[in-house]
Formats: structure tokens, C-alpha cells, sequence
């Protein structure tokens, strides 16, 4: 149903929009990680909490602060998940099994969002708004505060590992980025007929006589932070394809440009960071081309609507909502998997099959493109790194990123994050399909739902959090297992770019010598893109044939 | 030894840190929020409930459902009414049981069930079955969507003009009143608010 024409320009719309914005925040962002100066609020409140927002910590110091406040998250959402039931606005739920709990506390402190649960049907109104959406907030701010400790790390020279402080990192990327932005937005979004209150389900008797019952809840306000964030967990099991979350075509674009916008800017504040913004710019541009790139596909994919059942309907709208339609919906499923946020305003699940493989491959890519708020960058940035290494293996030149020499000990730390996320993918769905626990959860067999399997553990090991949701995955071991993934893959990457900052802020810069490979040029963006989309591609090709390529194709 | 004792210390600061994060973005922000939309938009947040003369209400007890999510068209009435897409949401259109189908596309499952409503949909509408449009034959993302393309409304402008004795012109209307465009002319698709439209057709007819 929808035509070209507004499906170009509503693309065009959103890139307009964010080349707008993005320069913008970008600077804010460059000010907020380099600052010396605090709020009067930030420095009331370290002092209340105890915490020396002054000390420069060396990478091991933050990278405990990192692991230490996420364990006080873990923990304190489960218990909040498990006593649900004792608390006020239970709406009469009962506590979440231990299984569950595990899952959902892991899945919102890693920034995932994975929901084995389905939001009307499970959780009460309080956890939802001061257990995820705190952790809506906070985990966000964990990423953006570790790509910001990587880009001091590169900046700085001879500083002995020290990468900046955590809790300054944290507070002001919740007080002077994330809170203002969510606050007008969720305004917006009520404005629009997103809905914001505490009530129980309210029961109208409908036109022809029947029962509704109509529910509520602090959705805008969820909302808002779960796209800003990259978080992706929905309010209501359907995500953002319910009209209480996403109610018009305009929200739609609000919503897509919110999830792009801090992933974008955090590389255009890295330019500024190191002091020169051309390779925040180069950065940048892979990111949006490997983005442009998926959209065009996907859009593609579900406009043309290849397929048995699309074919038989005269278009691939199983699963899509009248409003947005096939162009709306690609944009958006191209867009929340290339970050790393996971919401949904279609049903991935019925997505066309080479639809289906974009998105995929989308969070395969590791979650660069742009990726997730701060995971994105430092993402991007490692694969830099190795961009740099590789090109110096094939002409001979020494290989260093801007002016920090590129060693044994560095590609090794690259090396394990690259290899990180696959081994985790690839293993989990060897014992996916291997166990009769995991084969139960599928709703479909033959490559289809072997599709359902990888995209589970895909979307896990790499924190998107989107599923294809025919797989029934609120079992003991589903649960478990996506939960380990989603703790491995989240903080396994976190400590080795920590150390990588750690080891390039003791280095002394070096100035670039005839001899440096520059890595602002679009010979560098081309070779970044390559070797993203190349390493990505050596890893999971035999799995993608397997799963949607064999759909495609039969 | 030490790094656990370290990372004991670090996650009670870290604890410190969250109770606080709690209160300012999951107490104050949330509310703050409400706050707002109570003053400036309390029909919205309220979920946009209708009553049967199409007059904006908070109070559930005076409503017959929300414009912004579809609803069931079932029983004696339905036959003089646009009825909705199917719905994957519980029963059709449950807002406590929102889904999709999830079925992908060479489901034996949903290839049948697209066969089947597309030859229900064109006996209903007495229409040959080539002519019936995808969103009339395919489950929503939500199971709620509270539209139907401006095709599906024209494909069922003559049986509820029948039905009503309304003319098939003045129903066309109805359906015109009630079709939005594309936002600014480009962004999502063009659509017909169902239970709007309904309202309008009980109004008129």
C-alpha cells in the first residue's frame, strides 16, 4: 500500500531532522564528558551519596564502579520483580517467577529489553515506571559513560590509564541530556494520544454491545526514554505498534528520530573529544551509510513483499499497523535494529524473509550502525581500531589510531571483543536447537524456525532486545539462557574497551608520521564499512543460510 | 580478594546512586509527566475515550470505546457497520491480551488463513475476491489497529448503505469525513478511523 514517493521523503524527513540535531546535541554531549565544572544539583548530590565525582579513575577503578553499580541493579530489580505483588499499583499481579525476574533484571540493566513477559498481562504500573524505567535511564547512561571513557582514553597522553570518573559520567548524562530530552518528548508523545495515568483497566461497553476493557498506565514517560535510550522495552506486549505507545504517524517519526539521535551525536562529540571533528565525521559516515543501507533493503524487502503469505494478500501487512504502513514500519524495524534498542511497530516475526534477514543482520553487525546510545560508538571505534591494524598488515604502515600506537596487547583486546558477541551467538544457538527445552519455545519449524532460535540469541548477545515472537521464550530455560547471554554480552565488551582506554591514555600521542594511515578520509570510511560488514559476514553466513536465506530462496 | 571487596564498596555506592536515580526519574519524572498531560491533555492521557455521540470523555462508564483502538464489530448492529482488520489480540481487539499473529511469511498457518478471510470478506461484501485490499485479509502488528485502509472502507461503502438505507453517496461521505491523510503528506499511510466512522454511519442513519 505504500507509495515510493513518501516513503523517500518520509526518509529524507527523518535525515534532515537529525542532520539538524545531531551537530547540536553532539556538542553538548563534547561538553558534558569534558567539563570540569558541576551543576549545583550534581555536586548537592555526590555529596549526599558520598561519592568523589573528582577522582580520575584509573580504567580497572571504573570498570568497577561500571560492574559494581549494575550488580545493586540487578539485584534490586529482581527483588522489586519478585515482591511486585506487596507493593502499591500491582494492578493485582502477582510477583514474577525467579526465572522471570532474572531475566527481565538482566535484560533492562543491559540496556537489552528483552521481554519474555508481556507488559498488560504481568507487571504492575509502579515496577514499571520506578524499576525499568529507571533502568531505562541509567543503563543508557552506563553505555554512553564507557564510549566517553574510550574517546578521553584516546585524547588524552600519558595519564596512566586514567579514563575519567563514573558517577560524574552517569549523573550527568541522566541530569543534563536524558531527563530534559525525555521530559518534552513524553509531553509530546501525550500531546499526540500516547496515554499517561495510573489507572486500573477501565471496562466500556462497545458500539455493538460488547466488553473492552480499556488500560492505562505511565506510558508516555516510558515511552519517551525507551526510544532516547535505545532501551526498546515496551510498555504493552505489542511495543510500539500499540496505539497507546505509538498513535500516530507522526509519533512514529518522533519515536524512530529519538532512537537515532543520541547514537549519531555521540560520534559527532567524539570528533570533538579528540579534537578533531573529521573523525567524529568519519564515524559518523559509516555509521550512516551501513544505517542508509539497511533501510533502502528493508524498505525494499517489505514494499515488494515477496513471499507465499504477502503474495496471496497482495502485500506484506501481517503484522503491520494501517498508519504506518510497509514504508513506516521498514523504517522503523531497520532503525530500531541498527541501534541497539528493540522496539518494535511491526511484528519482526511476520517481516518478509529477506526483511526478516536484514534486521538480523542489522544487530549482527554488533549494534554499529548506528548502534546503541554509547555502545554504538565504542563499538564502531574497536572496529576502527582494527580497520587501522588490518590496513597496516596490508601496506606495511604502523599502525596507530590517532597517535596511539596499535601493539600486541591492544589487538588482542579487539580481537576478543570482535570475537566476543559471535561465540556467544553462535553458541547459544548450537544449544538452543540442540535442547528439547529450546525446540519447545519455537512456534515454527524448518528454516523459519531456526530464524526464531538466532534471532533470539542474536538479539541477547548483542542487548537489542527485538524478537521474533512467535518463539514462546517466558520458559525456566529460555529465561536462563538468554539472561546469560545478555549479562556476557553486555559486560565482556564493557571491560575490554575500558581496558583499551586504559592502555591508550597511558601512551603518549604520537604525531602522525608519513607513515599514518589517515583515518578521516572516505578511503578509511569505505575500508570501516568493509571490514564491518566483512567480519560480519565470515562469521554468521553459514547460520543466515540456514535460517532466512534458505526461506528466501524456497 | 580484593577486587570482590572493591566491587562490594563500588555496588553500595552504586546502590546509593540508584535510589536516587529512582526517585528523580522513577518518581519525579513519571509524575511530572502526569502532571502535565492532566492539565494540558487529560482527554489523551485518559486513553481518548468516545462516547456514543462522539463527545470527548475521561469517565469510562459514559464510553463505547477509545478512537485510537479498534474494537470488535460483532452481533445484530454488525451488519450495518465497517468492520475492523482481525485482530491476533486475544479474542479480536483485547487490550489485556495485545499481540500479533507472529506468523511468518510461508506459514502454512497464515497463507490458510489469508485464503479464508479473503473469501469470507468478498461473500460479506458480495464483491469478487481479486478485489479485496491486504489489510483486510491480514492480522495487525497490535491486534488493536483502530484503522482500515481507505480501500477496505470503499469495498464495504455499498453493503452498509444497504444495510442503513443510508445513500450510498451520503456513506461515501462519511467515509471521506473520516479518512486522514498522510502527516504533512508523506509520513505513514492514508486510513479511516473505524470506530469514528461507525459512530458517524449511527448518527446518520
Amino acid at each position: 500500500m505504500s507509495a515510493v514517493g513518501p516513503a523517500l521523503a518520509q526518509v529524507l524527513l527523518l535525515a534532515l531532522a537529525l542532520a539538524a540535531a545531531v551537530p547540536l546535541l553532539g556538542r553538548h554531549l563534547a561538553h558534558v564528558y569534558t567539563s570540569p565544572r558541576h551543576l549545583a544539583v550534581e555536586r548537592a548530590s555526590y555529596r549526599l551519596l558520598r561519592v568523589d565525582p573528582d577522582a580520575d579513575q584509573h580504567w580497572r577503578a571504573y570498570a568497577m564502579s561500571v560492574l559494581g553499580f549494575s550488580l545493586a541493579g540487578v539485584l534490586a530489580l529482581y527483588g522489586f520483580g519478585r515482591l511486585q505483588a506487596h507493593l502499591p499499583l500491582s494492578l493485582g499481579f502477582a510477583g514474577l517467577p525467579a526465572d522471570g525476574a532474572w531475566n527481565t533484571a538482566v535484560s533492562f540493566v543491559t540496556n537489552t529489553n528483552w521481554q519474555w513477559y508481556a507488559g498488560e498481562a504481568t507487571v504492575g504500573h509502579l515496577f514499571q515506571m520506578s524499576g525499568l524505567t529507571v533502568q531505562n535511564f541509567v543503563s543508557a547512561g552506563v553505555g554512553m559513560a564507557v564510549a566517553a571513557a574510550f574517546a578521553r582514553g584516546l585524547a588524552r597522553s600519558h595519564r596512566d590509564g586514567r579514563v575519567g570518573n563514573f558517577w560524574a559520567d552517569l549523573v550527568r548524562t541522566v541530569v543534563r541530556v536524558l531527563l530534559p530530552i525525555s521530559l518534552v518528548a513524553a509531553v509530546v508523545l501525550v500531546l499526540s494520544g500516547a496515554v499517561q495515568n495510573l489507572l486500573e483497566p477501565m471496562t466500556v461497553h462497545t458500539l455493538t454491545g460488547g466488553v473492552q476493557q480499556i488500560t492505562g498506565g505511565p506510558v508516555a514517560s516510558q515511552e519517551a526514554i525507551k526510544e532516547l535510550g535505545t532501551n526498546g522495552g515496551g510498555f504493552y506486549n505489542v511495543n510500539s505498534a500499540h496505539p497507546f505507545e505509538n498513535p500516530t504517524p507522526f509519533t512514529n517519526l518522533l519515536e524512530i528520530f529519538l532512537l537515532l539521535l543520541i547514537p549519531f551525536a555521540m560520534a559527532w562529540a567524539f570528533g570533538l573529544i579528540v579534537g578533531d571533528r573529521r573523525q567524529g565525521g568519519a564515524v559518523l559516515s559509516v555509521m550512516g551509510v551501513l544505517w542508509g543501507g539497511s533501510v533502502a533493503l528493508l524498505t525494499w524487502a517489505e514494499m515488494a513483499g515477496p513471499g507465499t503469505a504477502p503474495g496471496l494478500a497482495g502485500g506484506a501487512m501481517e503484522g503491520k499497523e494501517v498508519r504506518f504502513g510497509e514504508a513506516a514500519s521498514a523504517l522503523f524495524a531497520s532503525s530500531t535494529t541498527g541501534t541497539s534498542t528493540g522496539a518494535v511497530n511491526s511484528m519482526h516475526d511476520s517481516l518478509t524473509a529477506p526483511g526478516g534477514g536484514v534486521a538480523m543482520f542489522n544487530m549482527m553487525l554488533g549494534e554499529v550502525a548506528p548502534g546503541g546510545v554509547g555502545s554504538g560508538l565504542y563499538g564502531m571505534l574497536m572496529l576502527a581500531v582494527l580497520t587501522v591494524f588490518l590496513a597496516g598488515l596490508m601496506v606495511g604502515r604502523t599502525p596507530e589510531y590517532l597517535g596511539k600506537k596499535i601493539g600486541q596487547h591492544e589487538i588482542v583486546l579487539v580481537a576478543l571483543y570482535v570475537l566476543a558477541t559471535p561465540v556467544l551467538v553462535l553458541t547459544g544457538v548450537a544449544v538452543a536447537v540442540t535442547a528439547h527445552a529450546g525446540l519447545a519455545g519455537l512456534q515454527e519449524s524448518g528454516p523459519h524456525g531456526l530464524s526464531e532460535a538466532l534471532y533470539a540469541v542474536t538479539s541477547a548477545a548483542n542487548n537489542n532486545g527485538s524478537a521474533f515472537a512467535g518463539l514462546s521464550s517466558g520458559t525456566p530455560f529460555w529465561n536462563t539462557l538468554l539472561g546469560l547471554l545478555m549479562l556476557i554480552g553486555r559486560f565482556v565488551p564493557i571491560v575490554l574497551v575500558l581496558a583499551l582506554a586504559g592502555r591508550f591514555a597511558a601512551q603518549r600521542q604520537l604525531p602522525p608520521g608519513a607513515g599514518t594511515l589517515p583515518t578521516h578520509r572516505p578511503l578509511f570510511v569505505v575500508l570501516l564499512t568493509g571490514v564491518a560488514v566483512v567480519v560480519v559476514g565470515l562469521t554468521y553466513v553459514p547460520v543466515l543460510v540456514l535460517g532466512p536465506i534458505a526461506e528466501s530462496l524456497s | 580478594m580484593s577486587d570482590i571487596y572493591a566491587l562490594f564498596r563500588h555496588s553500595l555506592a552504586g546502590l546509593r546512586v540508584l535510589v536516587a536515580a529512582t526517585l528523580l526519574v522513577g518518581v519525579a519524572y513519571p509524575l511530572a509527566v502526569y502532571g502535565v498531560a492532566a492539565v494540558a491533555a487529560p482527554w489523551q492521557a485518559h486513553g481518548s475515550l468516545v462516547t456514543a455521540t462522539g463527545a470527548h470523555t475521561t469517565d469510562a462508564s459514559e464510553a463505547v470505546g477509545s478512537v485510537v483502538l479498534g474494537q470488535l464489530v460483532e452481533g445484530d448492529l454488525a451488519g450495518d457497520l465497517f468492520r475492523p482488520r482481525p485482530s491476533a489480540a486475544g479474542d479480536g481487539y483485547d487490550p489485556l491480551s495485545t499481540s500479533g499473529s507472529n506468523l511468518g511469511p510461508e506459514s502454512p498457518e497464515l497463507v490458510a488463513a489469508i485464503r479464508q478471510r479473503r473469501a469470507e470478506v468478498a461473500a460479506r461484501e458480495g464483491v469478487e475476491p481479486a478485489q479485496v485490499p491486504p489489510d483486510a485479509v491480514t492480522a495487525s502488528a497490535s491486534g488493536l489497529d483502530p484503522d482500515i485502509s481507505p480501500a477496505y472502507a470503499e469495498l464495504q461503502v455499498p453493503r452498509v448503505a444497504r444495510a442503513t438505507g443510508l445513500a450510498e453517496e451520503q456513506v461515501r461521505r462519511l467515509v471521506a469525513e473520516h479518512t486522514s491523510d498522510r502527516t504533512w503528506g508523506v509520513l505513514g499511510e492514508p486510513r479511516v478511523d473505524v470506530l469514528e466512522l461507525n459512530l458517524a454511519v449511527l448518527a446518520g442513519s
